[in-house]
């Protein structure tokens, strides 16, 4: 049974990680991670996979994945590579078109490193700096550079959980493109996705989506498993995704509405300087409140972030990978009922029946395997989902509970140390 | 109407009442107090005062000296609510009336309990009658609620009665409701600073404003489109060049000083009340998204097969909806608290300035006299080198009668002066207090906004729990 690992603290981007050297500056940041990640839930600990460093420069991203295996295929106990986001997705791609797999839901590529928002806040910040004091400029670059680091960390999270799902799969880990993805250790022959690439992969993920709409038309479903299944992947798929536009947003203001303190704190501060001493001591600690204030509604919205949105959002992933489970068993199922028809004629002429008994007879076993398994996968989606839900909802309900309370304890102090202040 | 600046009969009086000198916060900008002590008694006197005990004294002109120290000495027993704006009317003659509940111990009141209906115009009518009779000797008026005509415009043409707003979500109702209240809370600020002030809270038209049950005569000149309120505007565009160009010569170092602290302070709490509209507007919008989210949510949860985890994601979106009318509510603490308290601080400092403004008039008038005189003093010299006695004679009484103005000139100048410094130290004074109580009482509804969150999200834990 696969195990989740999405959802422990060790792929809590915001836990303490040391940082090596942040150069923030010039956006290079490395990242260090000391342990290899303990809860892929498996008997043994034949394979171990951890990102144990990364690496940004510029536009790229470079992991350096870190293998630790007992098993007899791999030519050593312990090794290291670098690789960079388009061979994930060259590996993702290799077990999308295995036939082999084709019951099985594939781990969700993970998704690309995206820092142009971070950059480009940084860069309207430079741009805007006039118009700031120095201290609002300073908080503000210290929050964009946090949040940069957030989300380098949860991408390295990302990448590794990908990996680590597909090390402890029982079926996945045994195939040749991840012993070579793992031990390789020059650059894999996927390039950096060209135009001609992207386009492929449109024309790719498009023709995915017409052969759904198709064979779910002309190929009718024996089984209403299937029929219940396919209908509830595509709802809940397009809920998940609505749901988690709308999380996002609401994160990315209620980081807006922390950030707007800073101008608040920073203008009260002012303020004290023009007073007497007892209403400036009032005043400076005033602004300290706004100040601490801000940090935890940076927290609030980032654990939002972490918990609600990003389980969202690998569900939404996997909700498509399942879709693609179906539309390849119904793939095979047309392929079935060819080879029947196919029988059918050569029965009729009374020609090739021996092979298109044969052929029959395969396409018929590949169909009962495929289905089975995927009945499987589609059923283990459901607990999988439901229990990391649940845990999410409840580590995002205690992370909020502790915050507010922070808050309301931050407010209470202060305010009582303000009414001494004469 | 008004009583000339330069009469103080009791000027000559001496004071035993050793209590207040340690309250004498006025010792830096008044040379003589003089009062009568038994007309002052002591603070919790004056709940024992009753109806008919009006000190003989108070029948003094209304800018003596000792007006001014008894009223000043303590806070005004008076509390004024302004509530249930309700729209009169319909379509472009449609108005809001306000009511006006006044609650106090005050001996010139004659009930201690007492509400009048009054509308906007009522109100912007009697700033203008203040203004009118006080800001030439030097008081600070307080600002009455600016004049929208957009606003007010909205208002008039919407159906639906403006009353509060049951639900916080931002919709035109919303937005509405949001105006009438501002304009609401303004209005009562208004009013309770006058009912504070020493001096204009025992304005005749003041006390009639609070307890007249009849409507007031309408105010039209305070229309802004009226031909008073071009006329108005006209006056404005005058004054403003006039205090452009006119540079006055300053003898006093204080109010130098003063003034630019004065610049200082409003320029900082423009910047302060910007940042405070920000955080307040972000805020709404979080409110929004939050709505969004748990729409979201609660599609999700009707999609979801497994029956406790639907149930669990419908209680996320409830939870949203609740956290959404909280991100609302404290948006609008933001709001009413802290940036309306900054904007009414803005317009006290624009009379702050109107009332410098005064001061450089009279001196104006003062220089001008001074200059008159002068000339009368150089004619009367030339008509007696060039002998022609009748000329001198003539200029001779033309002196005496300038002599007259620039001395009275110089009194009124210094006593606006005079007046104005005592002004600008009770305004410190109670400005510094206010702010305080503002940001407490901010960071105080601050404070329960979390312990309503924690609230909500402490009922959503079980339920999270119970997903199996």
């Amino acid at each position: 049974m696969m195990q989740d690992c999405v959802e422990d603290s060790s792929q809590d981007p915001l836990s303490t990680v040391p940082v090596a050297d942040p150069a923030p500056a010039t956006m290079d940041t490395k990242v260090e991670k000391k342990k290899p990640n303990e809860n892929v839930s498996l008997a043994d600990n034949s394979l171990l996979v951890d990102i144990s460093d990364a690496l940004s420069e510029k536009e790229k991203v470079k992991f350096t994945v870190h293998t630790k295996t007992t098993l007899p295929e791999f030519q050593k106990s312990e090794f290291i590579v670098v690789r960079q986001h388009e061979e994930f997705v060259w590996l993702h791609d290799r077990y999308e078109e295995n036939e082999e797999y084709a019951g099985y839901i594939i781990p969700p590529a993970p998704p690309r490193p995206d820092f142009d928002a971070s950059r480009e806040k940084l860069q309207r910040l430079g741009e805007g700096e006039g118009a700031l004091t120095r201290e609002e400029f300073l908080k503000m670059k210290e929050e964009l550079e946090d949040e940069y680091l957030a989300t380098f960390k949860k991408t390295v999270a990302m990448h590794e959980v990908f990996l680590q799902r597909l090390a402890a799969h029982p079926v996945f880990r045994r195939d040749s493109h991840l012993r070579v993805f793992l031990e390789y250790e020059q650059d894999l022959c996927a390039k950096p996705r060209g135009k001609m690439d992207l386009i492929g992969g449109l024309v790719r993920s498009m023709t995915t989506t017409t052969d759904e709409i198709y064979l779910g038309a002309t190929v009718r479903d024996v089984n209403d498993f299937f029929e219940q299944e396919t209908s509830f992947l595509q709802e809940y798929y397009s809920h998940l995704k609505e749901a988690v536009a709308k999380v996002d947003r609401m994160t990315s203001k209620h980081k807006e509405v922390a950030d707007a303190h800073i101008k608040l704190s920073s203008c009260i501060t002012q303020l004290a300087t023009r007073e007497q001493p007892p209403m400036e001591r009032f005043l400076t600690k005033a602004s300290e409140t706004f100040d601490k204030c801000r940090k935890i509604e940076g927290r609030m919205a980032s654990d939002q972030d972490l918990k609600l949105a990003d389980t969202l959002r690998y569900y939404m992933r996997d909700a498509h990978a399942a879709k693609a489970v179906l539309v390849r068993r119904l793939r095979c199922l047309a392929a079935y009922e060819a080879a029947n028809r196919n029988l059918e004629k050569a029965r009729a002429k009374n020609k090739d029946v021996h092979a298109a008994e044969q052929g029959q007879a395969e396409a018929c076993a590949k169909f009962e395997q495929l289905s089975a398994r995927a009945r499987e996968e589609l059923i283990d989606f459901r607990t999988r989902r439901v229990a990391a839900f649940r845990k999410s909802l409840i580590e995002l309900a205690e992370l909020e509970i502790k915050h507010a309370r922070s808050q309301q304890e931050l407010f209470r102090k202060s305010l009582q140390v303000l009414r001494e202040c004469q | 109407m008004s009583a000339g600046p330069d009469t103080p009969p009791f000027s000559t009086v001496d004071i035993n009442n050793d209590s207040r000198d340690d309250e004498d916060i006025f010792a830096s900008a008044v040379q003589e107090v003089s009062l009568d002590p038994e007309v002052n008694g002591a603070r919790e006197g004056l709940e024992k005062v009753s109806i008919d005990d009006t000190p003989a004294s108070i029948s003094t002109s209304l800018n003596s000296p000792v007006m001014e120290e008894i009223a000043t000495e303590r806070s005004n027993n008076i509390i004024i609510t302004v509530t249930e704006p309700q729209k009169i009317g319909e379509g472009m003659s449609s108005y809001v009336a306000y009511r006006v509940f006044t609650k106090t111990n005050m001996p010139i009141f004659s009930k201690h309990e007492f509400a009048v209906l009054r509308r906007f115009s009522d109100f912007l009518g009697l700033h203008e009658k203040l203004t009118e009779k006080y800001l030439r000797s030097g008081r600070i008026i307080p600002p009455a609620p600016e004049k929208s005509i957009v606003g007010t415009t909205k208002l008039k043409m919407t159906s639906t009665p403006s009353t509060e707003n049951v639900n916080g979500s931002v919709s035109s109702a919303g937005v509405q409701s949001q105006f009438v209240e501002r304009r609401r809370a303004a209005l009562e600020r208004f009013l309770n600073r006058v009912a504070q002030h020493p001096v204009l809270s025992i304005d005749p038209d003041f006390r009639e404003f609070l307890e007249s049950g009849m409507d007031l005569p309408k105010a039209t000149s305070t229309s802004a489109l009226s031909g008073a309120g071009m006329l108005r505007l006209f006056n404005k565009v005058g004054e403003t060049v006039n205090k452009i160009t006119y540079r006055m010569d300053e003898a006093d170092p204080w109010f130098e000083e003063r003034a630019l602290r004065v610049e200082t302070l409003e320029a900082c709490l423009r910047r302060l009340g910007g940042a405070c509209e920000a955080l307040a507007g972000e805020r709404r919008e979080l409110a929004v998204r939050t709505h969004d989210a748990a729409r979201a949510h609660a599609s999700l949860s009707g999609a979801d097969p497994h029956a406790p985890l639907s149930r669990a994601l419908s209680h996320v979106a409830d939870l949203h909806e609740k956290i959404e009318n909280l991100r609302l509510e404290q948006s609008n603490t933001d709001f009413f608290i802290l940036s309306e308290h900054i904007k009414d601080y803005l317009g006290l400092i624009g009379s702050i300035k109107d009332v410098f403004h005064e001061r450089v008039k009279v001196f104006q008038n003062w220089q001008h006299a001074q200059m008159q005189l002068t000339k009368r003093r150089e004619n009367k010299a030339k008509a007696e080198l060039s002998n022609r006695p009748d000329k001198a004679e003539q200029a001779a009484n033309e002196i005496v009668e300038w002599e007259t103005k620039v001395e009275r000139n110089q009194q009124e100048f210094d006593s606006i002066s005079r007046v104005i410094k005592k002004e600008i130290e009770r305004w410190e004074e109670i400005r510094v207090d206010e702010l305080r109580a503002t940001l407490l009482h901010y960071l105080e509804e601050h404070m329960k906004h979390q312990a309503q969150a924690i609230r909500y999200w402490d009922a959503f834990l079980p339920e999270a729990r119970a997903i199996k």
